[in-house]
């Protein structure tokens, strides 16, 4: 197996995916690095890619009048950067920012979605992998939202 | 009556008669939570506990409160406690200054099992003031460092600025023989460590979870949660043990306000067994 196919098939989201999908993922992909304090993007920019993260730490931030940015969420090796490319209007909602030296496969949102449309199989195979971490952060945002460190916690 | 705890809990000589303790230091350690540490008034021994058990505190005129011992329990000179105001009696006993007295009761209710995890991977997972509860559990530990595998603490909390005990945090990190991560709610820009409910860091644990034990202690939901997420990647639901908070009167077992199923929190708890409370957690009737 070639380097990138390799990189993309180790990480969590694509183990043990098929390797004709896999392939099909890595045509789509590349390297790519991000220095700290660099934006991975902003908000309202397109969704054009998704990044699967090798090492370091992105912040996902949401810009506050008056008060800067608030990080509601950090993701590490292993997590995905980047589940809007999933849905229109493929924009995203806000901000991605490395924390340290961050190292990722970056894909190609629309390179994706143009060879799901074509590959039904690779889309369902996707959505497999891509929905649970959906429902993940959909369940630890309800927590955080119940703010249970409160004065009763 | 099926009893969710499993060990007896140690009960002090006449469980219901409040010693006079004195306050020797009072820190701050957030803005609503002091910790203090008590002395006998009478200059003789207070009590001996075991990490997990709690005591009766007492305002005088003002009331009683339940509050997990939060020092190390090898350290028999003193009593350490923290509380955070958030109620009259607690607003009371955080005003107290070093010289003034309290009343105290106890030690009661079940212990954390360290001793369980003698050869074994330990992961201590800890939310907002649940902190203060397994210290003393942490401090054994430590204490015995080499009986035990991988040594794993996991600590949420509201926000950086709502991180207890800070600089023992930092003490034991040090150490480099405890993997310690941090997360919090919310945070500034500034902040460098993880956002995300605790929960998030489960999965990346990398114990034996086979071979492992998890004590957890926050807010019921996030323990529920924690619990849920630890048995998930595979750490059996015998191996996870919870402490539990309900309303504490008598701390004996008499008065029935803790009552949780077939069992008191006071005397059967507060450290139960997730295998045993699970199916009870979620019942919004007890």
């Amino acid at each position: 197996m070639e380097g990138l196919e390799r990189i993309v098939s180790e990480h969590r989201l694509f183990q043990g995916l098929g390797p004709e999908f896999v392939n099909l993922a890595a045509g789509c992909a590349k390297n790519v690095r991000f220095n700290a304090d660099q934006y991975l993007f902003h908000a309202e920019e397109p969704a054009d890619w998704i990044y699967l993260i090798r090492h370091g730490q992105v912040a996902l931030e949401v810009a506050t009048p008056g008060r800067g940015a608030a990080q509601f969420e950090t993701l590490g090796e292993g997590d995905i950067v980047g589940l809007t490319w999933l849905l229109p209007p493929y924009r995203w909602g806000y901000d991605a920012r490395a924390t340290e030296l961050v190292r990722a496969i970056a894909l190609d949102a629309k390179c994706l979605r143009d060879k799901c449309e074509v590959d039904h199989d690779l889309g369902y195979a996707l959505l497999k992998r891509f929905l649970p971490v959906l429902v993940q952060r959909l369940q630890a945002m309800r927590l955080q939202l119940l703010d249970v460190y409160g004065s009763a916690g | 009556m099926d009893r969710l705890g499993e060990r007896a809990p140690v009960m002090a000589p006449d469980a219901m008669l409040p010693l006079i303790a004195r306050v020797a230091r009072r820190v701050r350690e957030l803005p609503d939570t002091w910790t203090l540490d008590l002395v006998a008034a009478d200059g003789g021994p207070l009590m001996r506990y075991a990490p997990g058990q709690f005591t009766m505190m007492y305002a005088f005129g003002v009331g009683e409160i339940p509050v997990s011992v939060s020092g190390d329990a090898a350290d028999q000179t003193r009593l350490v406690q923290t509380v955070r105001a958030v109620g009259k009696v607690s607003e009371a006993v955080t005003r107290l200054a070093a010289g003034d007295t309290l009343g105290l009761r106890g030690p009661y209710g079940t212990a954390w099992p360290v001793a369980e995890g003698y050869g074994r991977d330990v992961v201590v997972v800890a939310g907002g003031l649940g902190l203060a509860p397994l210290r003393p559990a942490l401090y054994q530990l430590q204490a015995e460092r080499k009986r035990f595998g991988k040594l794993v603490l996991l600590y949420g909390t509201r926000r950086p600025e709502d991180i207890l005990f800070r600089r023992q945090l930092a003490n034991w990190r040090r150490q480099l023989d405890m993997e310690i991560e941090v997360t919090v709610d919310h945070a500034g820009a500034a902040w460098r460590g993880h956002v995300g409910v605790v929960t998030r860091l489960i999965p990346r644990l990398g114990i034996d979870v086979d071979n492992a034990m998890a004590l957890v202690c926050g807010p019921e939901v996030m323990m529920r949660f924690a619990a849920s997420a630890l048995n998930d990647i595979g750490v059996p639901e015998e191996a996870i043990h919870l402490s539990l908070e309900r309303n504490m009167k008598c701390a004996v077992g008499l008065c029935g306000h803790c009552q949780f199923a077939g069992s008191f929190v006071c005397k059967d708890g507060a450290v139960m067994r997730y295998d045993k409370v699970r199916r009870l957690l979620g019942l919004k009737e007890i």
